[in-house]
């Protein structure tokens, strides 16, 4: 962990390898809908403005005209807000993206509560439900502004639609230059016995914090990052289902249809014996106004939560009896 | 084959040609839209037979024009004219809206010579953008043909997609809008106005035509006018007034036809009107 390094946003990441794409691969176009400076494609624009444009306040649009320069044989990115991107644009992604394969990489930043102080409107909550549910499409979310990076990159270089989770605030930098990212493969960060917690996003670091404070208990926790969101790392739930027998997810998400509502049907019906879970998102309410971290406190999504729930889920899993240890 | 130029007598047949197909292909899926497919017929056939750059046997070809069908639900009359400028077979016409046969009920790019699915409205136009733009990437010269209803304007995202092509100059695109005057529930102008149509298209800066939709010889001239209206900076809108269920008395205008087949005493009443009219 390299602990030294400033917390950036994963923004940052994204428009800063957008611009090392844009001189490798003349292929690549940049369509924005007027929030390129708050997405950081604006990055790109500066270096290529004759493959960027601006289309407006007019998120469909921008998305249908991806699909079809796509179509073409061109990679295409599409930025805005991850509100207005996955919501507003809904049925071009399923329909003009998705439907026809078109080789497009949607871009949306200022998810979660952590937008802060623009409150509900911005705040999104539900763009890794809406968008897990469209056939063909792909989903990232990086951890921190190196695997962004790595991220972009990934997914530019993988033929067909995704949707890359992106952040406002800035994210605590947990991973190095050197770690492998993969489309498709979690990362353990911690590794552990007792339980293990999933996580995407900001919440990956309170989860770490959480865990360093359940050792101090003599508890070990194993604490995964699932970077890529579809298709989830199956083996790794497996592994952890089987060696910790207790499974704890936490997202800066609407928990219905989230990671957890998808970790547990999937070790429902792909897993023969029971695994206790427990799951700390948002509740099916919006957000509000507020200062990023203590927004992430007010839904429990911090360390202290985290370590709380942990220790609730355990006592869970002892009186069941861990049946295979 | 690249240019398969057929004289607009031999055009008249095949025009009515395409209708029994429409409704033989409807009436034996027991589903489909024959309405705004038999508005369609002159259009696509103008399109293939007159004024596309395509090759049937390389659908993908480079060079070629595309064709966006935006109004998704007009397959039975793209697929019928697409097997005629010999995509595929005529055969495979049959399959149409079965289960297991390529031929989707909305377009679908399974199908040769279809390059985009749609279906759900107000897609079309702003994916032809995007392709007229990758003709400009590219350096290749190719022109976009947008195929728009006219209860699909109706669609705000239109209007996103309009201001697009006149402030980016896009003149390698046409939108073709056909406009027969009923949508699903009635008529267009009195469910939600989509006039007046020339203000509309030319104060958001296009390049406005307006036709007679099943007159083979206005077509011709307002495509070429297209055409030579490139480097103007303007993009093109064509609308072709036409008759939706055209050809078929009980079905013209009749918006019970928009999205039903009909029965086998109308499909045998209708053939018959087809076999006797001159229908241009």
């Amino acid at each position: 962990m390299s602990s030294e390094l400033k917390p950036r946003p994963t923004r940052d990441g994204f428009g800063e390898e957008l611009v090392q794409l844009g001189y490798e691969n003349p292929k690549i176009i940049v369509l924005s809908a007027d929030l390129e400076d708050s997405t950081r494609a604006e990055y790109f624009k500066h270096k290529f403005p004759e493959r960027f444009f601006n289309v407006g306040i007019a998120e469909q649009n921008m998305v249908g005209i991806a699909a079809g320069i796509a179509r073409e044989g061109f990679t295409v990115f599409a930025a805005s807000f991850a509100v207005f991107l996955t919501n507003r644009a809904y049925d071009f992604i399923r329909i003009s993206v998705c439907y026809n394969d078109a080789n497009v990489k949607l871009c949306g930043s200022h998810v979660g509560v952590t937008v802060g102080e623009d409150g509900a409107t911005a705040q999104c909550l539900e763009d890794f439900s809406i968008m897990a549910v469209l056939p063909n499409m792909r989903i990232v979310c990086p951890v921190d502004y190196i695997e962004a990076r790595k991220a972009t990159r990934a997914i530019a270089q993988e033929y067909g639609p995704f949707y890359m989770r992106l952040s406002r605030a800035p994210y605590p930098i947990i991973t190095s230059p050197d770690d492998e990212f993969k489309i498709g493969k979690a990362s353990v960060l911690e590794n552990g016995e007792d339980l293990t917690i999933i996580s995407y996003g900001i919440t990956v670091s309170e989860s770490l914090k959480a865990a360093e404070e359940l050792r101090k208990e003599g508890i070990s926790a194993r604490v995964i990052n699932m970077s890529t969101l579809k298709p989830f790392d199956r083996e790794a739930v497996i592994k952890a289902a089987e060696e910790t027998g207790a499974i704890l997810v936490v997202e800066e998400h609407q928990k219905i249809n989230g990671l957890g509502s998808m970790i547990a049907m999937f070790l429902a019906t792909s897993y023969n014996r029971f695994v206790p879970m427990e799951v700390i998102g948002i509740n099916d309410e919006f957000g509000q106004t507020g200062k990023p971290y203590e927004l992430l406190e007010f839904y429990g999504l911090d360390y202290k939560n985290i370590f709380r729930v942990a220790k609730e889920l355990l006592k869970r899993k002892n009186e069941n009896g861990f049946p295979h240890r | 084959m690249i240019e398969q130029k057929l004289s607009v007598k031999e055009l008249k047949r095949l025009a009515t040609e395409i209708r029994k197909k429409i409704l033989l292909m409807t009436h034996k899926a027991n589903s489909g839209h024959p309405g705004g497919s038999m508005s369609l017929v002159e259009i696509l056939l103008a399109l293939y037979f007159y004024k596309l750059r395509y090759d049937p046997k390389n659908p993908k070809w480079e060079l070629r024009d595309r064709v966006v069908i935006s109004k998704g639900h007009a397959t039975p009359a793209v697929y019928a004219v697409l097997a005629k400028a010999g995509f595929f077979s005529e055969e495979e016409l049959e399959g149409f809206r079965q289960f297991g046969s390529k031929l989707q009920g909305h377009v679908y790019f399974g199908v040769p010579g279809v390059e985009f699915n749609t279906g759900s409205l107000g897609h079309g136009l702003s994916a032809g953008i995007g392709m007229a733009l990758a003709s400009r990437y590219k350096g290749i010269d190719f022109n976009v043909y947008v195929i728009l209803g006219d209860g699909e304007i109706q669609e705000g995202s239109i209007w996103e997609s309009v201001m697009f092509a006149s402030h980016h100059r896009i003149d390698n695109l046409c939108a073709i809008l056909d406009y027969n005057k009923v949508q699903e529930n009635g008529f267009v102008n009195e469910i939600l106005k989509i006039e007046p149509l020339k203000d509309r298209w030319e104060s958001f800066g296009w390049n406005y035509i307006e036709i007679d939709g099943h007159n083979f010889d206005q077509l011709f001239e307002a495509l070429d006018a297209f055409t030579s209206n490139k480097g103007s900076g303007k993009p093109t809108i064509i609308v072709v007034n036409t008759v939706k269920g055209k050809g078929v008395s009980f079905m013209e205008y009749n918006h019970a036809f928009h999205g039903r087949a009909p029965n086998k005493e109308e499909l045998e009443k209708a053939l018959k009107e087809l076999d006797g009219g001159d229908n241009v």
